[in-house]
């Protein structure tokens, strides 16, 4: 696999970990406080695309780390997230009214479920490359909505489920916005995520990863288990998108097929793309993208005078054909994304 | 047994679509060491586009014609305008910049044309023969057949009879030699997306009458079908395309009759699955080693 | 003699360390000239840059007074330059007619297109006997007469060899060796031989030129080569 696609942005491995480890916690800790600052200033809807954005990161994170840092494309992840949302609908169902604490062990449950979902395909990905890995991952993401309706006593086919959320803590105030709520919650995954990740791919782990990207053979010969490599790699990164997809849950409170179309999973591929592969910093412009692209579209179209069925077809289908655009725009011209544009500037 | 024979018809006909769809996917694989995942997207475009022409003539084989020679136009504008440019050091360059041709396409569609099923409408009628009370072919399956036998005849007589063949196959082996003897091998990399794409439209307008209708994500399932049956056949292989077209073909055919339409993609992703972890040369490679 | 190519001050790669480093180098109508030289030394590279494979940094190429900067690859053919490139250029996928035709698809003249065809099965018969294999079953021997004979169908002027000897049996060489003295002498063929074999292409060869290092050291005879002996123990290793 070669090393155009994924830029190498190695930080020195000359530096402790210790002290490194430690500012990623400090940065974990000012990025929540900020957010936290950020969530009173907001208006409820803000809010809500805040906690969207913090959703979209804990998925882009994950699949920065499976396709930039170790070379593998996934086209299904958000099948995973699927997976990650039903979970927590159903977990909810069975626990709803006892508690906050019930929505924790639906998460987890989420994140668990979409684990072992990942570590399947994984192990399937394990030995193919390239366009074959696309197609499969590609066929997963395709697969979402005939499971919702051949199961439909679980799943409920087209109409999916809804999703009890319990309201805000009492202790927070009565009159404590939800969205500021879900803003919350959304942000302890994602910080959560980014600084787990952070933490593991600057050590023995992100090394290896990178070792298989850049060439198979010659990981395998300094004693990189490749496969194994691989597989944990896919595993890390549904872990990731369960997490996302149960957060999304949480969000709009309901799950159904047509919350996850494959379009959806080429989203998460475009935003990691552009935002730079191979970075976490990457992830966050993605996820930010995700987000403000089909908001700027929605702007856009209340500006110009149209009919509301043309506003309607633009505002689904204008962030699609931009995002295609960029897509192919990044590709073409610097294939390191945004995150290595910036990376490049500062180096010149 | 009557449902057997229906069945299996029904099969063959959607598999004889699988195959030229996979072809396609072939011709560009083979020649450019890309699977164009854009390839479904594209169909959908010129089928669009063509079915828009019908309704405004009032002619579906000129909609049809429009169709086909659309395909060829996108094809070869795709390669002269994106993928020429990619970079190809990397599996994943080709493979995300057609993902970025599927999201402006069917944004594109979307845009114009709306995110509701438009009804398809068949050449011919889609009611079954029945021969001794046995339901078994529709004119359309015969037409289906028939266009799919001439397309693939005419890229057998293409590819081995003429000199363009020879100068679009030698340029696929080896682009370097292929210039030194004043092959055009850029040329022929555009003829070669152009054919593709042309036979992937004319593989939508056989398809899509079969479906829900025009819809910009329509392909979406019949490409990942069709990419199955690439595989199942070898990449790298025209007559394994063919081959693994009907068989999934009949596969989908049998599972949707048995066990229900919803369990089908499930079929082809267990399918995908077994055939690319057991052979994943695909099953008619004559080694398993050389295709990845 | 008159020059038929001629390259000059031809730079290629960049940096302190170039892979050719202002070549100039002469070859006479109607001669055989060998390029010889160690591993690394630029042969394969100056030969690739003669056919427009690679492009120079600097200096120009002139073909028979036309200079071919901005010519494409595809276009050289047609102005006469055949190169066989190392590794015998065989596409194995293609049957041995398939390969030989495609040398000739370019020409305009089909008639002739098809009688040099059929010279080259005249001339190398191991090859019309196997006129329907694919290139991969073919031995080493073969394989170079097809790419040779490839190259003959396009009735070139000069003709461009990338060690043709690789991995052959001794007997097969100097038959290869013996014909291209041959073709010079019936068709007036000029030939640019790329060689690690001294010994055998400075047999056939008019005139040697040796590079080492991405610069031509030395360009004489090919007989004062053959005696000079510290330029032989030096470069060529014999």
């Amino acid at each position: 696999m070669s090393v155009t696609l994924a830029p190498k942005v190695d930080a020195g491995t000359r530096v402790p970990a210790a002290p490194r480890k430690h500012r990623y916690l400090v940065w974990a800790v000012v990025a929540a406080v900020l957010i936290v600052a950020l969530t009173y200033a907001l208006p409820p809807f803000r809010n809500y695309q805040l906690a969207t954005v913090g959703a979209y990161l804990c998925v882009t994170a994950g699949l920065t780390v499976l396709t930039g840092l170790n070379g593998q494309l996934s086209l299904g992840h958000g099948a995973l997230m699927a997976t990650g949302a039903y979970t927590v609908a159903m977990v909810q169902e069975k626990l709803a009214g006892r508690g906050q604490w019930t929505l924790l062990v639906a998460v987890l449950a989420g994140i668990a479920v979409a684990t072992v979902a990942g570590g399947i395909v994984g192990l399937a990905a394990a030995r193919l490359r390239g366009p074959y890995l696309a197609g499969l991952t590609l066929a997963v993401a395709v697969v979402v909505p005939a499971i919702a309706s051949t199961f439909d006593k679980t799943f409920n086919s087209d109409q999916g489920l809804s999703v009890y959320v319990d309201p805000p803590p009492l202790a927070l105030g009565a009159t404590f916005p939800y969205e500021r709520w879900q803003a919350w919650l959304a942000w302890a995954g994602a910080l959560l995520t980014v600084f787990l990740l952070a933490t593991l791919v600057r050590g023995r782990f992100g090394r290896a990863l990178r070792a298989v990207r850049d060439d198979e053979a010659a990981a395998r010969i300094a004693g990189v288990n490749v496969a194994r490599t691989q597989v944990l790699a896919f595993v890390v990164s549904a872990a990731c998108a369960g997490l996302g997809g149960a957060l999304f849950a949480v969000l709009a409170q309901s799950v159904s097929p047509g919350a996850f179309p494959i379009s959806l999973s080429l989203f998460l591929v475009m935003a990691i793309v552009i935002g730079g592969l191979g970075s976490l910093a990457g992830a966050v412009w993605g996820a930010v993208l995700l987000v403000a692209l089909p908001a700027l579209t929605h702007s856009l179209t209340e500006l110009i005078d149209v009919s509301p069925a043309v506003a309607q077809r633009l505002e689904g289908n204008l962030p699609l054909a931009l995002f295609g655009i960029t897509l192919i725009v990044v590709m073409l011209a610097a294939p390191g994304g945004i995150a290595s544009l910036r990376l490049r500037r500062r180096k010149a | 047994m009557d449902r057997f024979v229906f069945l299996t018809f029904d099969g063959l006909s959607r598999g004889a679509v699988y195959a030229a769809f996979a072809l396609a996917l072939v011709l560009i694989w083979r020649a450019t060491r890309i699977v164009n995942f854009a390839q479904g997207a594209m169909a959908v475009a010129t089928a669009y586009v063509g079915y828009s022409v019908s309704a405004a003539t009032g002619s579906y084989w000129l909609g049809f014609a429009v169709a086909v020679l659309g395909g060829l136009l996108l094809g070869a504008v795709t390669e002269r305008v994106v993928m020429r440019l990619v970079d190809h050091s990397s599996h994943l360059n080709g493979v995300v910049v057609a993902l970025g041709l599927v999201l402006v396409i069917q944004g594109v569609l979307g845009m114009i044309y709306g995110n509701e099923f438009r009804p398809a409408e068949a050449p011919f009628s889609r009611e079954a023969f029945t021969v001794g009370g046995i339901a078994l072919l529709s004119r359309f399956d015969l037409f289906v057949f028939g266009a799919v036998f001439l397309v693939v005849a005419l890229l057998v007589v293409l590819f081995t009879r003429t000199s363009v063949g020879l100068r679009m196959r030698a340029s696929a082996f080896a682009p370097d030699v292929s210039r030194l003897l004043g092959v055009n091998v850029g040329g022929m990399l555009t003829l070669g997306w152009a054919l593709a794409a042309a036979v992937g439209s004319l593989a939508g307008m056989l398809v899509l009458p079969t479906e829900l209708g025009l819809h910009p994500n329509a392909m979406d399932i019949v490409f990942v079908s069709s990419f199955t049956a690439a595989v199942v056949g070898g990449l790298d292989s025209a007559v394994g395309a063919v081959a693994g077209g009907l068989i999934v073909g009949l596969l989908l055919s049998y599972v949707s009759g048995y066990l229900g339409a919803t369990v089908a993609p499930i079929a082809v992703l267990l399918l995908l699955v077994v055939v690319l972890l057991g052979r994943p040369g695909g099953l008619f490679s004559r080694s398993a080693a050389r295709a990845v | 003699m008159t020059a038929l190519l001629e390259a000059e001050q031809l730079t290629v790669g960049y940096g302190a360390a170039p892979v050719l480093h202002s070549v100039d180098l002469t070859v006479a109508q109607g001669s055989i000239t060998a390029v010889l030289g160690a591993n690394g030394a630029g042969k394969t590279t100056l030969l690739r840059t003669l056919s427009g494979l690679l492009r120079p940094a600097t200096g120009r190429v002139v073909l028979d007074g036309q200079d071919l900067r901005g010519v494409k690859v595809e276009q050289m053919v047609r102005r006469g330059v055949a190169h066989v490139p190392e590794g015998r250029g065989v596409v194995t996928e293609l049957t041995v007619d398939e390969n030989l035709r495609l040398g000739g698809l370019w020409r305009r003249d089909r008639v002739d297109a098809k009688r040099a065809l059929d010279e080259v099965y005249d001339l190398f018969e191991p090859l019309a006997r196997r006129r329907r294999f694919p290139g991969h079953q073919l031995s080493g021997g073969e394989r170079q007469m097809l790419a040779l004979g490839r190259a003959l169908v396009g009735r070139p002027r000069l003709l461009l060899l990338d060690e043709p000897s690789l991995g052959l049996a001794p007997k097969v060489t100097a038959q290869i060796m013996g014909l291209l003295r041959t073709l010079r002498d019936r068709t007036g063929l000029t030939v640019l031989l790329v060689e690690q074999n001294v010994r055998s292409a400075l047999s056939v060869a008019d005139t040697g030129i040796v590079m080492s290092l991405g610069r031509v050291v030395a360009n004489a005879d090919a007989a004062t080569l053959r005696d000079d002996e510290d330029m032989r123990h030096a470069y060529l290793g014999f």
